[in-house]
C-alpha cells in the first residue's frame, strides 16, 4: 500500500525559480523499511529535481520490479510513472523516448533487475545511447524475496541469511563503461553531497546517463559480514573526485587553483566542474575510468563519483535521424502519404 | 502416353538450388502469366538455409481463379541435381520434365508415362555468356525463355518485364533478353509440339494486383500511422519492417533537412521489442512490432502487462510451423490459441485474420485504430503462406477523409475543462474502457502510475479483494465492447436450408472455397463463414447454431481455432468436426474435400437430392 502526503504546504516555503517548491516534488508515502537506502536516493532525486527548478510534468519515471522499482512511487507525484515488469524497464523507456524525446526520462532499477533479469535490456540501451537517467539501486540483495544475494554481491560477502556469497560479483560501472556508456557514475545513499550533483550532472547529459547508487538493505544486507552495508560502504568508501553541478543558466561563482580541476561543458551547456583529490584521472578518458575502477578495487576500496563523462555523447535519436518534434505529436498530414500515392504504388503491383 | 493437356489450368514446379538466383527468374515467369491476365499462385517451398539446400516454387495457373496450393504439378523445371530423381518421380503420368541436358539423365530416369523437355541449360548459356556470375543467373532466365515457347506464352510480356525490371539499369535487360530468347528459339527449334499445357490471355486477373502479405502490412501500418518499431528479426516476420523501413525512407523523411518521421529500433529480443512497443504506445505514439511464434512465447510477459495495465500496442505474427524452432519456412496456423490468451493470469487478446494482401494492409491499421480505441494488445494473425509469397489480391485504396482513431485521450484543454475527480482506471462511459492521459499533457492534472500490479479506479496500487475482481470484471466488459468493434465474418451461403457449415480463417480460405465448390459439385452444399476476428461476434455462433455440421478447417494439428469456438461460445462441441492440415506446406482443396467426404461417410450424413436436410 502507499498512502498520500498531507496536502499542506507551507505558505512560505521556498521555491524555485520554476514556481515550486521542494514539497511539489515528493511523491507517496514510502512504503520501504525504516532506514532502506532508497528512500535516501529518492530525496536526492527529489533535491536534484528541485534545484534544477525542472517542471514536474515533463518527467516520466520508469521502472522494473523490485524494492527499488518502487520508488517512482515516492517521488514526483505529479508526474507520469511506469512501473513495469521486471528487467524490462530500458526497453519500455526506450519506447517513450522515442515516441516523445522532450520528456525527461528517469528509469530507476535494482541491482536484481539489471544485473540479472535485465542484464540484456541494460546492455543494450547503453549501447544504444538512450537518454536515459539510469539509476541502480544497488543494495547486493533481493529484498521483496527476503534477502537472497544478487549478482553484484561481492564474493564472501554475507548477509542476514550468513551464508558468504560464493560467485564473482558484477561490477556494474565497469560494465557500463565497457558497454559504451557516456556518463557513469557511483554513489552511495548515504552521502547525499555527493549524490544529487551526481544525478544533475546525468540530467543534463545527453545519452545514457548511469549511476550506480549503492544503497545498503537494512533488513537483509546490513550485517557485519555484508559489503554492501551501511558501515562497510562508510569506511571502504572512495571518492574519485567531487565536484560541483554548475546549470547553463547559473554563474561560476567558486574558482579553484589551475591545475586542481577539470570542466566539463555538457551537451545543453552546463557545466561539470571537478575538483580532483590529487594527480587524477581523466573523466573524460574510458581506459582512465576502468584503471580507476581496478586499482581501487584492488586496494579493497569501491570508488565513488564521476568515473567517466562523454560530454560529445550523441543519443539514439541522433543516432537515427528522427525528427526534432516529437512523434507522438505528428498527424495524419504528417504520416499518411494518402490515397493517391497508394494508387501510384498499385501500379508496381501489376 | 496421353500427355496432360491443359489451357490455363495447371501447376509447374521449379526445382532449384537454394541461392542459385532462381528466386527472379520464377518470378519473372509467374508475373508473365498474371500479365497475360490469368489467375496466378505462385508458392515458394524454401529450405531454412542461405544457400545450398533444394528449393521449389511451385506456380499454380488456374482460370477459374482458384489460388490455393493445388497438390501435385504437370510440368517439372528440375534444375537441382540434389532433387532431380525425385522431381521426375513425383509427377504424375503424362507430365513433363524439363532438366538441362547438358548432363545425360542416367538409367533411372526410365518412365515411360513422362514427356522429357530436355534443354542444355548450361551448355546454351556457357556459350552465350563470359561472366560467370552473370552465367548462374542467366541459366535461370533461359529455362523461362523456353517455357515461354513450349506453353505459348506471349513472349512480348516477358521482354516487357525485364525491361521494366532493368528501367534503371540498361546494362542488364540486354543479357536477360538475350537469355530469354535463346531459350524461346532453343525450344521451338527442338521441343515444337511436345508440350499441351498452354497459356492463353484472358481477362482473369482484372484490377488485382500482385504482392506479398507483408509489404502489405508494412505499407498498412506506415498508412495507419505507425512512428515507433520495436523488433527482432525472425522468419517469416522479418520482411514486415523491411517494407515498412523502405516505405518511410520514401514517404517519412522531412523535407526540411532529411530527418525521419519513424523512429525503428532493432531490438535486443522479442522482449525488448513489445517493451518498446508498449513503452511508445504508453507515450502516446503508435507503435507495432512483427514476430513468429517463437516470438509470442517470448513476448507473453509483456503482453500480460499490456492486458492488464491496459495498453495499446500492435503485433503481427506471421505464423510458421512450431512448436520450438519447428519448420521455419514452412507454414501453419497453429499461434492461435498460444496469441489468444498469450500470458499467465486471466488474459485475453483480440486477434484479427487477414487473408489476402488486402486484409493484410487494411488490418494493419484498422489493428492500430483498435489497440488504442480498446487501449490492449492487438494480434494480427498472418502466416508464411500469405506474408512471404506473393499472392493476388484486390488493390489497396485509402480514404483521405479517414481519421486515426485515437481512443479515449484526455488533451490538456480536456483536463482543464473536467469538473470530476479523473481515474485512470474509472469506467464512466459503461463500455469499460477508460480515459488516459499522455506523459507531460497538463502541470497538474492527469498524471498517473502506470503499473502491471492490482490498481484501483485511481491507478493507485491495491491489493483490496473486491477491487481487484470489480477490475477484472471491467475488462471483461472491455471484451465485451471488443465484439463490437472488431471486423465481423464473412457469410457465403450457398443454401440456407443445408444442414452443413464449415469455418474457417486467413489462408485456410482460398483452399476452403474450393474445396466447397467441388463438394457443390458432388451435391454436398455447405454454407461457409470467414472469421476475421476474435472475440466471436455473436454472429458466428448464430452461424453453428443454424447448422447440424459445421466443419471448422484449418492448418494445426491440435484444433486451435475449433478449442475457441468451442471455449469462448455456448455451442456442442460435437457439431463441430475438424478439417486438419498442419504438414507445413499450404492447406489443399484435395485434403479439405478428403475430410469432409470421410467424414459424412463415416457418419451416413451424406445428403441427398431430397433428403438429410433439416
Amino acid at each position: 500500500m502507499s498512502s498520500e502526503r498531507p496536502v499542506f504546504r507551507h505558505p512560505q516555503a521556498t521555491k524555485n525559480s520554476a514556481g515550486y517548491s521542494r514539497k511539489d516534488y515528493e511523491g507517496a508515502i514510502s512504503t520501504l523499511c525504516a532506514g532502506c537506502g532508497h528512500d535516501s536516493t529518492t530525496n536526492a532525486i527529489i533535491q536534484a529535481c528541485f534545484e534544477l527548478a525542472i517542471e514536474p510534468h515533463r518527467v516520466a519515471k520508469m521502472s522494473g520490479i523490485g524494492c527499488s522499482s518502487k520508488t517512482p512511487a515516492y517521488f514526483l507525484g505529479r508526474s507520469h510513472g511506469f512501473n513495469a515488469v521486471h528487467g524490462r524497464m530500458p526497453a519500455i523507456a526506450a519506447g517513450a523516448n522515442m515516441a516523445n524525446r522532450e520528456l525527461l526520462y528517469i528509469g530507476i532499477s535494482g541491482d536484481g533487475d539489471t544485473a540479472s533479469i535485465g542484464m540484456g535490456q541494460f546492455a543494450h540501451a547503453l549501447r544504444r545511447n538512450l537518454n536515459l537517467n539510469y539509476i541502480c539501486m544497488n543494495n547486493g540483495c533481493y529484498g521483496l524475496t527476503k534477502g537472497q544475494d544478487s549478482a553484484t554481491a561481492d564474493r564472501g560477502s554475507a548477509g542476514k541469511k550468513g551464508e558468504p556469497n560464493p560467485y564473482s560479483a558484477i561490477d556494474l560501472c565497469k560494465l557500463a563503461i565497457e558497454l559504451g556508456a557516456s556518463y557513469v557514475a557511483r554513489g552511495f545513499s548515504g552521502d547525499k553531497q555527493q549524490l544529487v550533483p551526481l544525478i544533475k550532472g546525468a540530467f543534463a547529459h545527453n545519452g545514457l546517463a548511469f549511476i550506480d547508487v549503492i544503497s545498503p538493505c537494512v533488513t537483509f544486507n546490513n550485517t557485519s559480514t555484508s559489503t554492501k552495508s551501511y558501515e562497510y560502504v562508510r569506511e571502504h568508501i572512495e571518492a574519485t573526485n567531487t565536484f560541483d553541478f554548475i546549470p547553463l543558466q547559473q554563474e561560476i561563482l567558486a574558482h579553484y587553483p589551475e591545475g586542481t580541476s577539470q570542466e566539463v561543458v555538457m551537451h545543453d551547456g552546463s557545466i561539470i566542474s571537478l575538483h580532483k583529490s590529487e594527480a587524477g584521472k581523466e573523466v573524460t578518458s574510458r581506459r582512465h575510468a576502468l584503471d580507476g575502477l581496478e586499482e581501487e578495487k584492488a586496494k579493497g576500496r569501491l570508488l565513488t563519483g564521476l568515473l567517466y563523462v562523454d560530454p560529445h555523447s550523441v543519443d539514439t535519436h541522433e543516432i537515427i535521424n528522427s525528427t526534432l518534434r516529437p512523434l507522438n505529436t505528428l498527424v495524419e498530414a504528417d504520416l499518411c502519404p494518402g490515397g493517391a500515392a497508394l494508387a501510384k504504388l498499385m501500379d508496381g503491383w501489376r | 502416353m496421353n500427355n496432360i493437356a491443359r489451357t490455363n489450368d495447371f501447376v509447374v514446379r521449379f526445382a532449384n538450388v537454394n541461392g542459385s538466383g532462381s528466386a527472379s527468374a520464377n518470378n519473372l515467369f509467374a508475373k508473365a502469366i498474371f500479365r497475360m491476365g490469368v489467375p496466378v499462385s505462385p508458392k515458394n517451398i524454401f529450405p531454412s538455409n542461405i544457400q545450398g539446400l533444394p528449393t521449389w516454387y511451385e506456380v499454380r495457373v488456374s482460370d477459374r481463379g482458384y489460388l490455393a496450393r493445388r497438390g501435385g504439378y504437370d510440368l517439372a523445371v528440375a534444375v537441382n541435381g540434389q532433387t532431380l530423381l525425385r522431381d521426375y518421380l513425383d509427377l504424375p503420368p503424362g507430365g513433363y520434365f524439363l532438366y538441362d541436358s547438358t548432363r545425360e539423365l542416367s538409367a533411372d530416369f526410365d518412365r515411360k508415362d513422362v514427356t522429357l523437355l530436355p534443354v542444355p541449360l548450361t551448355e546454351l548459356c556457357n556459350t552465350a555468356f563470359e561472366h560467370p556470375k552473370l552465367r548462374q543467373l542467366l541459366k535461370n532466365i533461359i529455362y523461362v525463355g523456353a517455357l515461354a515457347s513450349l506453353l505459348d506464352m506471349e513472349f512480348t510480356v516477358l521482354t516487357e518485364a525485364v525491361e521494366r525490371q532493368y528501367a534503371k539499369n540498361a546494362k542488364l535487360a540486354g543479357p536477360n533478353i538475350k537469355a530469354l530468347e535463346l531459350g524461346h528459339d532453343y525450344a521451338a527449334t527442338h521441343l515444337a509440339g511436345r508440350c499441351q499445357l498452354k497459356v492463353q490471355r484472358i481477362d482473369g486477373v482484372g484490377e488485382r494486383i500482385l504482392v506479398d502479405g507483408n509489404t502489405a502490412f508494412g505499407l498498412g501500418a506506415l498508412y495507419g500511422g505507425a512512428t515507433v518499431v520495436g523488433w527482432y528479426p525472425i522468419t517469416p516476420s522479418t520482411s514486415v519492417i523491411e517494407a515498412f523501413e523502405k516505405y518511410c525512407r520514401k514517404f517519412r523523411v522531412e523535407e526540411d533537412g532529411g530527418r525521419r518521421k519513424v523512429a525503428i529500433l532493432q531490438a535486443e529480443d522479442e522482449m525488448a521489442a513489445l517493451g518498446i512497443v508498449i513503452g511508445a504506445s504508453w507515450n502516446g505514439a503508435r507503435a507495432f512490432t512483427a514476430t513468429s511464434g517463437p516470438g509470442i512465447s517470448l513476448m507473453n510477459e509483456l503482453l500480460g502487462l499490456g492486458y492488464f495495465a491496459e495498453l495499446p500496442a500492435v503485433v503481427l505474427n506471421v505464423q510458421r510451423a512450431g512448436p520450438s524452432t519447428g519448420m521455419p519456412t514452412r507454414t501453419q496456423q497453429a499461434d492461435i490459441l498460444a496469441s489468444a490468451y498469450a500470458s499467465h493470469g486471466d488474459t485475453k487478446h483480440p486477434l484479427l485474420f487477414p487473408s489476402d494482401p488486402l486484409e493484410c494492409f487494411e488490418m494493419a491499421a484498422d489493428a492500430l485504430d483498435l489497440a488504442e480505441r480498446l487501449q490492449t494488445p492487438v494480434l494480427v494473425l498472418s502466416d508464411l503462406d500469405l506474408g512471404m509469397n506473393d499472392n493476388l489480391s484486390p488493390p489497396f485504396t485509402w480514404d483521405d477523409s479517414r481519421r486515426y482513431d485515437r481512443g479515449k485521450v484526455l488533451s490538456h484543454d480536456d483536463l482543464e475543462r473536467r469538473q470530476e475527480k479523473w481515474g485512470r482506471y474509472l469506467d464512466v462511459d459503461g463500455d469499460g474502457i477508460c480515459y488516459r492521459t499522455y506523459p507531460g499533457t497538463h502541470p497538474d492534472k492527469g498524471s498517473y502510475f502506470t503499473r502491471g500490479t492490482s490498481h484501483n479506479e485511481y491507478s493507485g496500487y491495491t491489493e483490496d479483494n473486491v477491487i481487484y475482481q470489480t477490475g477484472m470484471e471491467r475488462l471483461t466488459k472491455k471484451w465485451q465492447t471488443a465484439k463490437t468493434l472488431v471486423p465481423g465474418p464473412v457469410l457465403a451461403m450457398r443454401d440456407d436450408a443445408s444442414p452443413l457449415g464449415a469455418i474457417f480463417v486467413g489462408t485456410s480460405t482460398a483452399a476452403a472455397c474450393e474445396a466447397l465448390d467441388l463438394l457443390a459439385e458432388k451435391g454436398i452444399v455447405i454454407n461457409a463463414m470467414r472469421l476475421r476476428a476474435f472475440p466471436f461476434a455473436d454472429e458466428v455462433y448464430r452461424f453453428i447454431n443454424a447448422h447440424r455440421q459445421v466443419f471448422v478447417i484449418e492448418q494445426n494439428r491440435d484444433a486451435q481455432l475449433r478449442t475457441l469456438l468451442v471455449n469462448e461460445g455456448d455451442v456442442d462441441p460435437a457439431k463441430l468436426p475438424s478439417v486438419l492440415h498442419f504438414d507445413g506446406l499450404p492447406i489443399t482443396a484435395t485434403t479439405i474435400c478428403t475430410q469432409i467426404e470421410a467424414h459424412l461417410t463415416s457418419n451416413r450424413q451424406l445428403p441427398t437430392q431430397d433428403g438429410g436436410r433439416r
